[in-house]
């Protein structure tokens, strides 16, 4: 089961989940200038509301596998 | 119902024609088929800058920025404005021949414009690569947001007394007024056509067709870039009439986000995106700013730009139809030049003498219209 830090905590997910399974429940990728979460809303790489930032590049979590020791960042 | 003013459309330009002619009294209504500002006003760049392909051209873009700079108080903190200013990128040393000349012809006409060196212009912009020799800044140039400045326009008009109708199609137009595609029947002293490329579906010989452009916008990077960058070589683009050309355009938002342009295409009337001109567009941005590969796209989009003959706007009255003013035809500067044309429009209806000369922008200096 890989683990992955989110913000600096570690959250364990299934083998073969991609990062979005990392996000919570309801996930949360970023959020808008106001303060509001956003999150994944097509699970496949159409709506871009699922970006978190991994080493210092934007990915899309429904796309990206999790691996084991990845650190996620929210923005 | 009677009122003095129909307007049809409600994109920049009718908003801010309903707004203008409200403002001096006229009785307006306007009638947009769907929502304000979603037509070719949603898709653009928003980018108010002074124009200089024609004398006729920068005396309309003046006028328009004017108009932004004082209605901007009013309209209120969701215009966005912001007073970045354009800088000019020559891409060589060819280019770099032509800034001279430029700054000087903006500032015989009485545009303030500075001429940037390499290193001046690394320092305004520390992302340009490297190679590029340097410039001109025009900082009374600046950015909106335009499916904004339609509604707040709107608005203002409806503060002022006008009737904002939203979802009401106009079907055709009638002696003395026109017809909703429910068939109702509106009277009026007189119809102002502001449908942008739809005006052709009401009155089939006007001399507009569409130019789509590519937009595409990146994630949140604050403080990347200070001014609306645009190529030199843009004007060219521009004003080309045949093939499809890619001009390098990128835009900082108040929120960070970077808006990137844009592409130039006839022929082409699917809103679709072509995966080859992004990609175009975005090999050709990569040129001028490199750090843009660190950077991701979220959204791509298109638009259509309403395009004459001439380049000019047609903005008057229409030959043979009493009663009835065009105000369409604005290719890529109608964010721009949307209230310069409400003034002439306004001065039209009543009959006043206008701001700035009307006679350029008439659509009797096309045959086609001249006569009934
Ligand atoms: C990619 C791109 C980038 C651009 N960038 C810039 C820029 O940076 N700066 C700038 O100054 N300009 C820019 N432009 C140009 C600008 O978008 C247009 O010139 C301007 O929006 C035209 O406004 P409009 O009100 O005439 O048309 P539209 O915004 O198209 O409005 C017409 C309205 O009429 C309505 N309508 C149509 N038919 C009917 C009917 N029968 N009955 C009722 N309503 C009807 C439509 O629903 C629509 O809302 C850009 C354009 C594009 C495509
Ligand atoms: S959830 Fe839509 S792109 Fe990832």
């Amino acid at each position: 089961m890989p683990r992955v830090i989110v913000d600096g905590r570690p959250v364990d997910v299934a083998e073969g989940a991609l990062l979005v399974a990392a996000l919570g429940l309801p996930p949360v990728a970023c959020r808008s200038l106001s303060g509001e979460p956003r999150g994944p809303l097509c699970g496949m790489g159409q709506c871009f509301e699922c970006r978190v930032q991994l080493e210092g590049r934007e990915v899309l979590a429904c796309l990206t596998p999790a691996r084991e020791g990845m650190e996620v960042r929210r923005g | 119902m009677n009122p003095d003013v129909l307007i049809v459309g409600g994109g920049v330009v009718g908003a801010a024609c309903a707004q203008a002619l409200a403002t001096e009294g006229c009785r307006v209504t306007l009638l947009e088929a769907e929502g304000l500002g979603g037509g070719a006003t949603a898709a653009a760049m928003g980018h108010l800058v002074a124009l200089d392909g024609s004398d006729a051209e920068l005396a309309l873009c003046r006028l328009g920025q004017a108009r932004w700079n004082a209605l901007a108080p009013d309209l209120g903190a969701a215009l966005e404005l912001d007073p970045c200013g354009t800088l000019w990128v020559a891409a060589d040393e060819e280019e770099m021949a032509l800034v001279k000349p430029r700054c000087e012809a903006y500032r015989a006409a009485g545009i303030e414009a500075e001429l940037l060196d390499a290193r001046a212009l690394h320092e305004a912009e520390p992302h340009l690569a490297p190679h590029l020799p340097g410039g001109m800044r025009v900082p009374g140039d600046s950015v909106i947001y335009p499916p904004a400045g339609a509604r707040l326009l709107a608005e203002a008009a409806q503060r002022a007394g006008a009737r904002i109708l939203t979802g009401i199609r106009v079907a055709s137009l009638e002696p003395h007024g026109l017809r909703l595609a429910d068939g109702t029947a509106l009277s009026a002293g007189c119809v102002v056509l502001a449908a942008g490329s739809a005006s052709k579906a009401l009155i089939p010989r006007l001399p507009l067709v569409r130019r789509k452009g590519h937009l595409a916008i990146t994630e949140r990077r604050p403080g990347f870039l200070h001014h609306q960058l645009v190529e030199l070589g843009y004007l060219k683009s521009a004003h080309g009439s045949d093939t499809d050309s890619v001009a390098f355009n990128l835009q900082p938002r108040p929120n960070g986000q970077l808006l990137l342009g844009s592409s130039r295409q006839f022929g082409d009337e699917a809103p679709d995106i072509r995966t080859t001109l992004l990609r175009r567009m975005i090999e050709q941005a990569l040129s001028y700013v490199p750090d843009l590969a660190q950077v991701s796209v979220v959204r791509a989009w298109t638009g259509f730009r309403p395009i004459t003959p001439d380049h000019r706007p047609l903005i008057g009255p229409l030959p043979g139809h009493p009663g009835v003013l065009l105000a369409c035809g604005h290719e890529g500067l109608g964010i721009t030049t949307a209230p310069a044309t409400a003034e002439l429009i306004a001065a039209e209806v009543l009959g006043r003498k206008p701001a700035i000369d009307p006679a350029p922008y008439l659509p009797s200096r096309f045959p086609e219209l001249a006569h009934a």
